[in-house]
């Protein structure tokens, strides 16, 4: 039997490229070594013709942010019949949209911090002081402002002190007209990477994340050694259990596929708090991830061979 | 700790406990600020051809004659190759140093051929001076704005860098005076100004001849040597060239040059010409940096200038550049909203905008990476967090249609976060968090 085909797509044009050049090129070396004859391709004018013309057997979306984790790219996979790891592009809308996965979230009785979504217009048309006093009156100090849609903590900002947060606002609209408020919670924040097996969806173990500078914003991200994890986290087996069955919750509500990972905080009192969930999660050196499937005993390539083999069997 | 554990566990750390960077408290105090920055990861998108990038400064290249290099440097390693592709001297190909000192003589330079030292870019011949001079805590004055990279290269050496004003004339002679009459003011050690005469980068301005040698004067009456880095000297739009300030004081000035932005960036080959002294230093300098720089290289250079019409092809790129400077300033002229100004430059790569009150235009990039423009932000040419409301702009590589295309975006964009200072008032800048490293887009 001729080897499997898998077209990593990774790059694209959003601002989170380079991290998803970084996670195709990982997840392209460690399909290779479980045999797999892998195409890493960007999303660009040529990708169609190549998807057409090659006709691989799976392609894997490592795109990060914009049109690779919206359902824009899903969308053409599923019009060119082309079988894919990861959610479908229904899917992906529903978890993309930040406020709108809170919601869908929070309507399952989980709990989320209480936030806002607010456009641009909004402050421009009823004067920004005022809604600004308004949100820190509704959600208190401090608090977290995010783009209502994309990753990588690109644009978010931690707000300590309410004179913080004109700056702050135009720091987050630089990424996106929409901004989520949420209140800042403090306690253990973890992430919680999910997998779909014959079993149906899993979590595995959490990664707790600790960053030196206590944000753990892009640099403390993508910069080796400037935050501590642990795999597992250090959380009781209850919380452990909890933050399992909240990631395993949001993977169903959402109708996500394949993998996905839940980014929650376990507050002093014990409450675990979702914050967001990404159909696309990062793959890098840096990522939590690879750390989660290596404290699960498996593998990043393992793991994706496996579903790859499952996108394929759902396609036949 | 057993041979079998992955390496990302530190010894002796709790169970379970990853720090991705096991070296972490072993690194020297000058890599504070190496860390990634989301702004630096927003040029991995402005590279795609979507983007009009008016962030690098990278040569039109397309305007070099590849079929003729390509025979010429087949014919080079057949002919040369067992020299090509060994070892040389730290020192530099005798024969490119001489042809260094030919194109020198262009400016005014008389240097004998012993006093040139090839580096690996002039940015090599920037961190061996800096390693040369600065102890941590030394002073470096320099212009503001300056040469990211000689930011990165004298943050590197722990050296604190005191910015002196410009206007359209370059250097402010007077500004200069005052940085040096208080650094003495407060027993700070000025160990040598560092100044981009002509077509600075990113400014685009050029020091006034009558201004040159008030600016020797100031800088040997206050022992304070003179790093003069001239890349762009022979790229003046009107063919016209400025005397160099090493021809006018040669003991007392360090001279550095480059073929990236006359010939070819890739081939990294740049060149120190110090006195006697600082040269020697500078050759074992290089010799424990690179051994030598590459060969081939540097052989590839001297063919070019022995066997091409390298000044023909200097003004061909004049002329490319002209055009798109001319490009450029009309289309700022045409769609920059009021209340933004700019340089005019006469030569070189660059202008420099400078945005109306409370836009900060490092906060701007990611809108303007979505509206697929990237230009390079102010404060990276500031080691102080100033430039906050400058931006530099490149047109030296786009064609003039996607200069055009680049600005009338760039335009949108600023319209966009001017009506958003309008609504949120004007922000406070964020401060630079460290040390900016160059990266090609910002070269």
């Amino acid at each position: 039997m001729a080897e499997r085909t898998v077209a990593v797509l990774a790059g694209g044009l959003s601002h989170e490229r380079d991290v998803s050049l970084r996670s195709g090129r990982r997840l392209s070396v460690a399909l290779r070594e479980q045999g797999l004859t892998v195409h890493e391709w960007d999303t660009d004018a040529s990708l169609l013709a190549r998807l057409r013309d090659e006709r691989p057997d799976s392609a894997v979306v490592a795109l990060h942010g914009g049109e690779g984790e919206n359902g824009s790219v899903q969308t053409v996979l599923e019009m060119l019949g082309i079988p894919y790891v990861g959610t479908s592009s229904q899917g992906c809308r529903r978890a993309w949209d930040k406020p709108i996965a809170k919601a869908l979230v929070a309507k399952a009785d989980f709990a989320t911090p209480k936030w806002t979504v607010l456009p641009h217009s909004t402050f421009r048309e009823l004067g920004a002081q005022a809604v600004l006093d308004a949100m820190v009156d509704s959600l208190g100090l401090p608090l977290i402002l995010k783009p209502d849609q994309g990753g990588s903590a690109l644009g978010t900002q931690v707000v300590r002190d309410a004179a913080e947060l004109p700056a702050a606002m135009v720091g987050c609209f630089a990424y996106g007209d929409t901004v989520l408020a949420e209140r800042f919670i403090d306690g253990v924040e973890v992430a919680v990477t999910v997998v779909e097996g014959d079993e149906g969806p899993r979590a595995l173990p959490a990664v707790e994340i600790v960053p030196e500078s206590g944000v753990y914003d892009y640099t403390a991200r993508y910069t080796a050694g400037l935050t501590d994890f642990f795999s597992p986290a250090r959380l009781s087996d209850q919380a452990a259990k909890a933050v399992g069955e909240l990631a395993v919750g949001a993977h169903r509500l959402l109708g996500l596929r394949d993998i996905s990972r839940t980014d929650a905080i376990v507050a002093a009192d014990g409450t675990v708090y979702f914050l967001e969930v990404n159909s696309s999660p990062g793959l890098t050196e840096t990522s939590t991830v690879p750390m989660a499937m290596e404290a699960a005993g498996t593998s990043l390539g393992a793991v994706f061979a496996d579903l790859v083999s499952r996108a394929v069997r759902r396609a036949s | 700790m057993t041979a079998s554990q992955p390496p990302e566990h530190r010894p002796g750390s709790e169970p379970g406990r990853h720090n991705l960077d096991p070296h972490l408290d072993r690194y020297a105090a000058r890599t504070a600020g190496m860390t990634a920055s989301e702004i630096r990861a927003l040029f991995a998108v402005a590279s795609r051809p979507e983007v009009v990038s008016l962030a690098g400064g990278m040569p039109n290249l397309a305007a070099l004659p590849l079929d003729s290099l390509s025979r010429q440097m087949a014919e080079l390693i057949a002919e040369d190759g067992l020299v090509a592709l060994q070892y040389g001297s730290a020192h530099g190909v005798p024969g490119l140093r001489e042809q260094i000192c030919e194109i020198m003589a262009m400016e005014g330079i008389s240097a004998h051929p012993d006093d040139v030292v090839v580096t690996v870019g002039s940015q090599m011949g920037l961190d061996m001076v800096t390693r040369l001079f600065c102890d941590p805590g030394d002073v470096v004055i320099a212009e503001g704005p300056s040469y990211v990279g000689a930011l990165g290269s004298f943050a590197a050496y722990q050296a604190n860098v005191v910015h002196v004003a410009m206007d359209d004339d370059g250097l402010v002679p007077e500004a200069l005076r005052q940085a040096l009459a208080e650094a003495a003011r407060h027993d700070r050690r000025v160990k040598f100004l560092y100044t981009i005469p002509n077509f600075h980068n990113p400014a685009g301005v050029t020091l006034a001849t009558e201004r040159r040698a008030e600016i020797l004067e100031i800088c040997a009456e206050h022992g304070v040597l003179v790093i003069e880095d001239n890349p762009y000297g022979l790229l003046g739009f009107d063919g016209q060239t400025y005397p160099a300030l090493r021809s006018m004081d040669p003991d007392n000035v360090v001279y550095l040059g480059s073929f990236s932005k006359t010939f070819a960036s890739g081939l990294r080959v740049g060149w120190v010409l110090a006195p006697h002294a600082v040269r020697e230093k500078l050759v074992l300098a290089a010799e424990s940096a690179t051994l030598c720089p590459p060969t081939l290289n540097q052989l590839v250079v001297s063919r070019y200038l022995s066997t091409h019409d390298w000044k023909g092809q200097i003004k061909t790129f004049r002329e490319n550049y002209r055009e798109r400077r001319d490009a450029m300033l009309s289309a700022l002229e045409q769609h920059l909203p009021p209340g933004c100004t700019w340089t005019r430059p006469d030569g070189g790569f660059y202008v420099w905008v400078t945005v109306p009150e409370g836009v900060d235009t490092k906060a701007m990039l990611p809108r303007a990476v979505t509206a697929r423009v990237a230009y390079a932000s102010g404060t990276g040419f500031y080691s102080d967090g100033f430039g906050s409301r400058q931006m530099r702009l490149s047109y030296c590589y786009p064609t003039p249609e996607r200069i055009r295309e680049g600005v009338r975006r760039l335009a949108g964009v600023l319209e966009s976060e001017m009506e958003l200072v309008r609504t949120f008032g004007s922000v406070t800048t964020r401060a630079v968090s460290g040390p900016q490293f160059p990266g090609p887009d910002t070269a």
